[in-house]
Order: structure tokens, then sequence, then C-alpha cells
């Protein structure tokens, strides 16, 4: 509970909410981002489940109060589970009119609307192209709107630090924080320890930002700008340890700890490139944990250092983005061919081409599975919420060194940057990864394969006696020697697709959330799990018979799928692209699966599933 | 370096048992002689030699050698072997590319491997053709080269591979030629003792699409006068009489006749670390002078993965071997009971 730093009682009346959306909009330079992790902390420390979603500009430095410069962060918390980062907004906090005309056709009707009067000046409202102050005209009267002081407030709460005036306005996002923490009864105090740890070296930062925070709270506290605050109770959540986490970290810790669990170096050959650029940089940070970060010169160069990292016997991975994918594509065939583990990690955002970098898309997987010259199958598996980055990302290492192959491994701009609690895995209940490199000359052939896996030997280079040459020109089934024979390549092509398809004994069941039977199954993919969850949710609830099946992995499908569709009259395969997944799984079960499609480089809001699914089941 | 205990091996040891298959006459077979038979000096296990290449005639190299090889993909070996010796320093690697692979597709690359110090061995094979695509002028054909795809002439100007490997900062720089045995020994030896990253240019012919390319370089009766043999600290002297040599007249080399007043003591000494004259030597080219040979430049810097794996062990001690829990529980981290 939040107690009042100020020391005055409470004294407003209190509102009950199950769950609430805000969002917390600004200037690029106004900080937003840290106010809504900020938010998110105070949020999960008041024992809500939470979803996250950051939305910045491409622009690092977009001029100040554009349209294109506005950055926005939204949280989505309930005293119930949650899915998504919400559809739309309960709550909008707006720090200049830019970020209000970008952002305000997403608050609900009667929605709170938290804007700085002081900020809708004439030169802002023109680069926001407003003909006329919203403040001024009826526009806003659909919503409740607080015009809440926060420059001046802040600029008064922050008179006696001595801080030039651009200093002080740093603090702004403190103060609102402050006003939208009382304002939904979240606790200040982890913020106010926050602020210590991180601004404790300059004094003078830490002082202000405390004063500002406060302020804001007291604002709301101790005036009637608020009729009442607003409670949302804590959501019951499984026990556990906890951390919230963002699809790319989760996907850095994953192969981390796969690394460690296999007892080899970890090495990353990437190029920067949005939106996959963070896991570069959180990887360069764990270098204690024998993890060897290369920053390539191209994207072809980062894949090729990773290749030759597998070689030498680490666990070797590339991350990237679409684009930076067909620039790998050749050496993926090199990969598949010599049968070396390695993960590729395509983070996939807009396309094609440069397209929307910064905006999540799912138009990679058949380019995932298909995109290579040659017959060259590669396992591709794809993380379904930030947290599940981790495990998918684990799970992915774990392949590739047991299978010795190449593994594909999927996520999007939207899953790297969206957050949510993770419950920490205990690490003795991560499967093990063994790892075993060949040191017997006796019968060694470079191409001997498990009977079980289909895999090679990986041999590591410096092993007395195993001297030999792999390459991409095809090789003889067993020594790996040059063969052009005819019959010799084609049944090298069966194996390395019988290979890739024998992974579907790693597969578990297929778990469907819902009938076993029905009138209709959604079938998903990747980020879609969230917005699927809670739409098939809510149309059980309303005593309908749907259910919901969410596939990692892609290539190979699981064994039981086919089986599984057959038992629903229909089948709904929502996703961000034009019907990948529903392309394989017409192709792959002759069954007349229909599509849900969008492409604008946004997540789909669970309304515009719900009603998908409503109308199926209409017809 | 390993410090492995130096081993007693002999040239056949490094003969693989797969049979060579470049076109008879080819200069590529004369490199691979020369290879497997300095390479037992070097006193590295066989296991512990990884030879690499890209794509191109002199790309099936490894498959001739009895060590750990890896034939790739066009122009992307320095990569791969860049990957291989961060993560495995103790490996001691040679990489074959050619004027194709390593300075058209591999040409970026090429300069990055060059620029990082790693150390690999980097064998050129150059012979001014693509042969293996079947005859089509390569980056360093001379201007009007008629080959296949250029039935009128290439128009591209040519670039010149030491003159690339001094802009990227290469830390060794050495050129010879395919059939001169004693020579290429000598400047593969020196490569292998470098410390660090070696660039070596290897003239090569290719009897088939571009024969007789370098000829002017070696025929017996016209060589003295067209190579300029460098060594260390001696004057650069060459011709049949040995009486022609450089003299640097300002900023610029030229080719004088020793007697008349010009002595030995006028011409230049060649410096090894000096990189100006390097850049110098470089830009020496028929018909104007002798084509310079041997080691051009050689200089000591620390190679990148002796800095990336410090790193790692200072991370190591700093923080202690990383431990799964911890890292776990990075950031904000709070219990549900």
């Amino acid at each position: 509970m939040a107690t009042n730093p100020a020391g005055g009682p409470l004294q407003k009346s209190t509102q009950e909410r199950e769950s609430v959306v805000i969002r917390f909009a600004g200037d690029s330079g106004d900080g937003m981002q840290l106010t809504g992790t900020r938010f998110t902390s105070e949020s999960v420390l008041a024992g809500n489940d939470v979803g996250t979603l950051p939305d910045f500009p491409a622009e690092i430095r977009a001029p100040t109060g554009t349209l294109y410069g506005v950055s926005a962060f939204q949280i989505n918390f309930s005293n119930k589970n949650v899915y998504t980062p919400g559809d739309d907004l309960d709550a909008l906090v707006c720090m200049n009119p830019a970020a209000l005309k970008t952002n305000i056709a997403d608050l609900k009707q009667n929605g709170i609307l938290i804007v700085d009067p002081a900020e809708f000046s004439t030169a802002n409202l023109r680069k926001a192209e407003y003909e006329a102050s919203p403040l001024e005209d009826n526009s806003l009267d659909k919503y409740q709107v607080y015009k809440v002081e926060v420059t001046k407030m802040t600029t008064l709460a922050l008179k006696d630090t001595g801080l030039p005036n651009r200093s002080v306005m740093r603090s702004r996002n403190f103060f609102a924080l402050g006003v939208v923490s009382w304002l939904f009864n979240r606790p200040i105090e982890p913020t106010l320890e926050w602020i210590q740890q991180r601004f404790g070296k300059t004094p003078v930062v830490a002082e202000a930002n405390t004063l500002a925070i406060k302020g804001g709270y007291n604002l709301g506290e101790n005036t009637d700008m608020f009729a009442s605050s607003y409670e949302i109770k804590p959501a019951e959540i499984d026990p556990g340890t906890y951390r919230n986490i963002t699809g790319n970290s989760a996907t850095a810790l994953g192969f981390v700890i796969a690394a460690q669990k296999a007892g080899l170096p970890l090495f990353l050959g990437s190029y920067p490139i949005t939106p996959a650029s963070d896991v570069l940089h959180e990887l360069a940070e764990y270098k204690n944990y024998n993890v060897y970060t290369f920053q390539a010169e191209d994207e072809i160069a980062g894949v090729g250092a990773a290749l030759g990292a597998a070689f030498g016997g680490a666990l070797a991975i590339t991350t990237t983005s679409g684009p930076g994918m067909n620039l790998k594509g050749e050496t993926m065939g090199l990969a598949a061919t010599v049968e070396l583990p390695m993960v590729i990690t395509n983070i996939q955002r807009a396309g094609p081409s440069t397209g929307m970098p910064t905006k999540p898309e799912q138009t990679d997987l058949l380019q995932a599975i298909y995109g290579r010259h040659g017959e060259s199958p590669l396992p591709v598996i794809a993380a379904s919420t930030p947290a599940d980055c981790f495990h998918t990302a684990f799970e992915a290492a774990r392949i590739a060194m047991k299978y010795m192959t190449p593994v594909i491994l999927l996520t999007d701009g939207f899953l790297a940057n969206a957050s949510e609690p993770w419950l920490l895995p205990s690490v003795d209940d991560l499967p093990s990864i063994p790892v075993e490199f060949r040191t017997d000359p006796q019968g060694f052939f470079p191409y001997l394969r498990d009977e079980e896996t289909l895999a090679r030997p990986w041999v590591k280079p410096g092993t007395p006696g195993l001297e030999h040459r792999i390459g991409g020109i095809e090789k003889d089934y067993l020594t790996g020697n040059i063969s052009y024979a005819p019959a010799n390549h084609e049944q090298m092509v069966r194996v390395r697709h019988k290979k890739v398809a024998k992974i579907t004994q790693e597969i578990p069941p297929t778990q469907v959330k819902g009938p076993e039977q029905g009138k209709l199954l959604v079938l998903g993919w990747g980020s879609t799990y969230g917005a699927i969850a809670a739409a098939v949710e809510a149309a059980q609830a309303q005593g309908h018979a749907v259910a919901h099946a969410h596939l990692r992995y892609l290539n190979p499908l699981p064994a039981d799928l086919g089986d599984v569709l057959s038992r629903y009259e229909k089948v709904l395969v929502p996703e961000m692209n034009m019907g990948q997944l529903l392309k394989l799984i017409r192709a792959e079960y002759l069954i007349d699966a229909i599509g849900l499609n969008k492409i604008q480089g946004r997540p789909f809001k669970v309304s515009e599933v719900a009603t998908r699914i409503a109308r199926m089941l209409e017809d | 370096m390993s410090t492995e205990a130096a081993v007693k091996l002999t040239r056949k040891d490094f003969v693989s048992d797969q049979d060579v298959r470049w076109c008879p006459g080819c200069g590529d077979y004369a490199i691979l002689a020369q290879v497997q038979k300095i390479f037992p000096e070097f006193g590295i296990p066989k296991e512990k030699a990884v030879f690499i290449s890209g794509i191109g005639c002199s790309s099936r190299f490894p498959y001739y050698m009895n060590t750990y090889g890896f034939h790739t993909i066009h122009g992307r070996a320095p990569a791969i072997a860049t990957g291989l010796k961060i993560s495995r320093p103790d490996l001691h690697i040679w990489l074959v590319t050619g004027d194709g692979d390593g300075l058209s597709i591999g040409g970026n690359h090429l300069i990055h491997a060059l620029r990082r110090n790693v150390e690999l061995k980097i064998m050129l094979f150059n012979n001014r053709i693509y042969g293996l695509t079947k005859g089509q002028y390569s980056p360093t054909s001379e201007l009007g080269k008629v080959a296949k795809s250029t039935p009128m002439g290439s128009v591209d100007h040519p670039l010149n591979p030491i003159s690339l490997a001094m802009g990227a900062e290469a830390t060794f720089i050495a050129r010879s030629i395919d059939t001169e045995a004693k020579h290429q020994q000598e400047t593969l030896r020196r490569a292998a003792a470098h410390k660090g990253g070696a660039f070596i240019e290897i003239l090569q012919n290719c009897n088939v699409y571009n024969d007789g390319a370098w000829e002017y370089l070696k025929a017996k009766d016209s060589k003295a006068d067209t190579q300029l043999l460098l060594e260390h600290d001696k004057p650069m002297v060459f011709g049949k009489n040995k009486d022609r040599g450089i003299r640097l007249n300002g900023l610029t080399p030229e080719v004088v006749t020793i007697g008349n007043g010009v002595s030995t003591s006028d011409l230049l000494v060649h410096d090894e670390h000096d990189q100006t004259l390097a850049y110098l030597l470089g830009r020496m080219t028929p018909p104007n002078f002798p084509t310079p040979v041997g080691v051009l430049f050689s200089t000591q810097r620390p190679t990148i993965e002796s800095l990336m794996n410090k790193q790692v062990q200072d991370a190591m001690e700093k923080s202690g071997p990383g431990n799964i829990e911890t890292l776990l529980r990075r950031g904000d981290v709070w219990s549900v009971e």
C-alpha cells in the first residue's frame, strides 16, 4: 500500500478497478521510457500482474516538440492475469501537444487525460500541427481532462536546489510519475530508493528528482485536483521470485545460461541492427560468463565468425533482423551442409527493406523455413512472450548442439522491447545440455551419424588423429570427402531433411487451452500469444467452445498438430503478416484454416482477435 | 602463440589422401609444394593447424593439407577464420584466397581481418583472372583486359593488393612468386614467425586463362631487371649486374644507374618497419619500376584475439566466473509468497 511521504492522512475516496491501461507520452527528451519502467516496478511491487510496451521514435534525437519525436510507454496492470500491454487506454499522460495529438485516439471515452497546460504554447501547438489549442476548444470534452501544471509545479518544488532551468525541466517526468503514482495508489518508495542508487553520485540530481516525485505525489494528496484515487488489488500470482524482463534481455540470458549448462564459451558474432542490437549490448556485459561478443564488419561476417567459432567448439550465435537474415542466408546454407551447431536469431521488424525498423511484424516465417538456396532445411522455433524468449533461446541452443544443426530463433520487435514479470526458473530445473566432443580416432568419420539424432560428431580442431576437412561442396555420406556422385547427393539431401524432421521427438504434445474439441481453434505463433490468449479466454468466459494452441516449433511442426487441428470445426490463424503460418498449415494438413492478418507494425489488440472469434462463431 | 612442445614432422605428414585437382601446370602446385615442404619446420602439431579458404581455384588448398580444414564461402573465409581464431587462439590458422575471392567479393572481410590484426597467415594467390568460373577478368586484371566477360577489354582500373593491405593497416605485408621456390619459402617462414596477421601476395600463373601474366617477372634473362628483391637494412639494388638501384628524389622514388657519381650509399635502404617506405614500395609498379618482392612491411601490434581474451579474463578476475543464479537475479527482483 502507498503511504503518504508528506506524512498526512489519506482522506480521499478510493475506487477499485480490476485493471488499468495507462500510457505516458512525451517528447523523446522527456524521459518517458524511464517513467514507464519506474511505474512498472511500482506496480509489480504493488502485487499486480503487468504487461508493458515502449513505443519510441526511429529518430535518435528528433527536434523537440515534433509529432515524430514523440516517445511513449504503455503499461497494463491488473488484479488478474495480464496477457498484453492492453488495447485502449484508461489513462493517458501527455507531456506536450505533440504527444496528445499522436496518442489521444487510443484513449477510451471518459478516460483520464493528464496534460501540462504550460506546454501548450503557440510554438508547441504549431509543431504539433494544432490550429487552436485543444485545451480551449471542445475537442477533449469526452475525456476527464486534468490540467496538471507539471512544469510550473516542478519549478516551484525545485526552486531551492539552485539548478538551472534546463536541469529542472529534466525532473518534470518524476513530477508526473508522482501524480500518477498517487492517482493509482502506487508506492513511490521503491522509486525513491532507485533514485538514490541511480543518481547517488550526483546528489543534486537525486535531490531534484526526489523533490519532483514527492511534489507530484503531494499534489494528488493535498489538493482537490482529483476527487478520488484508484486502487487495483494485488493479482493472484504464482509464488516464486520474479523480475521484470524484456524479450531481448531474456534472449541474451537464455543463450548465456545455455552455454553455461553446456560448459562452453558463448560466441556472438553480430552487426548492429534495430531492434536486435540490445542483445549484443547485453551480452557484451557478461564477459565474466565466458562470453565473447564480436561486432563484425557486416551481417555476413557476423554469422561467418559465429560459424568459425562453432567449428572451434563454442556455442555460437548471431543476432539480426529481417534484412540481415538475407545477408546471412548463404552462410546458413554452408552451416546446414557442414552440420555445425549455431543459433541464428531474427528479431523481426516491419519490412521489406528498411520498412519500419522499430515496428514489429511476423513476416519472416517463410523466409526462415524456406529462404535459402538449395535444399537446406533448418529447425525454426519462435518465442511467444518476452519471458518466453529466455526458454526459447535456451531450447534453440540445446537443439542446435544435440542435432548438430543451425537453428533459427524468431522473436520480433514487440517481444524485444515489451516486458513482463518473469518467474525465475530454478537453474537445476532447466534441461541439461550434454555436449560430447569426439576425441577417439578409432572408427572416426566426419559424417558418421548418431542413430537417434542423425547428428554427426562435433570435433574440435586441435584433437590429435581426427584431422579432417569440411566444406560447402557436397560430401560423401560417410567420409565427408568431396563427392559429386548423383545418388550420394540425394542421400545427403534426404538425410539432412530427416535429421531436422527427427527433432519432432523433442516437441512436447501440443498444449490446447480450452475444450479438446469444439467449434473453433485459434492457432498462433510468436508474439500474438497475449492477444489470442486474452481473446480466447474472454470467449470461453462467455461459454463458447473455443480453444487456443500456440506453436513454439515451426519447423518441424509438432507430430500431433494434424490431429489437434482435426478436432475443431474451424481454425483461425491470426498473424502479423499476410498469412504465412496459414499457408504452411493449409499445405501440410489440407484444412481450410482462415487467416486474420494485421500488417501495421503494431501488435494485435485483444478486441481485434475477439471480434473475429465472435464472427466465426456466428457463421 | 601456443606453447605446445615442438614436434618433428615431415612433408608427408601434411599431405592429405585427396587427389590434387588443379589443372596440370597450374602455379598452385608449386605453392602447395612449398607450404608442405616448410610446414614441418614450424614445429606445429598438425592437429593444431587449420587451413581455411573461400571459393576459387586456390581455395581447394585445404583439401590437400592433412590438417584441419574448412572450405567455406566465396570471400567469407576471413570472417569465419576470425571467429575461429578469437575463440581458439591456440590454433595456427592459414587462410588461402585469390584475387577474386579476397579482393572482389571478399574485399570487405579481408580489410577488416587485416586492421584487426587477427593472427591469420593470409596467402593471396594473385593470377589476375577468374579461373574457376572460366576466365573473366579480376580486380587485379590490367585495364583493357580482354576476357570472356570483356570482349572489348575491361574498363575498370585494377587495384593494388599491397596498397590495399597498407590502407587496411596490416601488420605484415609481403610479396612472392609461385615459381621462386626459395624466395617463397623464406617469405612464408617470415610470415609464420610474425606475431600477428600476415598478408602474403603470391604472384601465381593461371596457365589456362591468363598464361604468362607474370612472365615479365619470371623470365630467366630479364627477372633480375624486373624484380626488386627486398632485404631489410640493405640498399635497394637490382639488375643483372647489380648496377641499378632506387633513389629517393624528394618524396618520389626513382630508378638510377650506379656509377657516374651515383653510389650505393645514395640508394634507399630497405627498412621493413618504415610505413612510409612501405607505401612507396607498394606504389612501385612496372613499367617504370621493378616489382618489389619480399617483406615490404612488418610491425608489432596486439592481435584482436589477445585483446578480446584478455577482456574476458579480466572480467572473470574482477567479477569472478559467472554464477547463473546471480545472473538471473540481476536488476529488480521481488518475491511472491
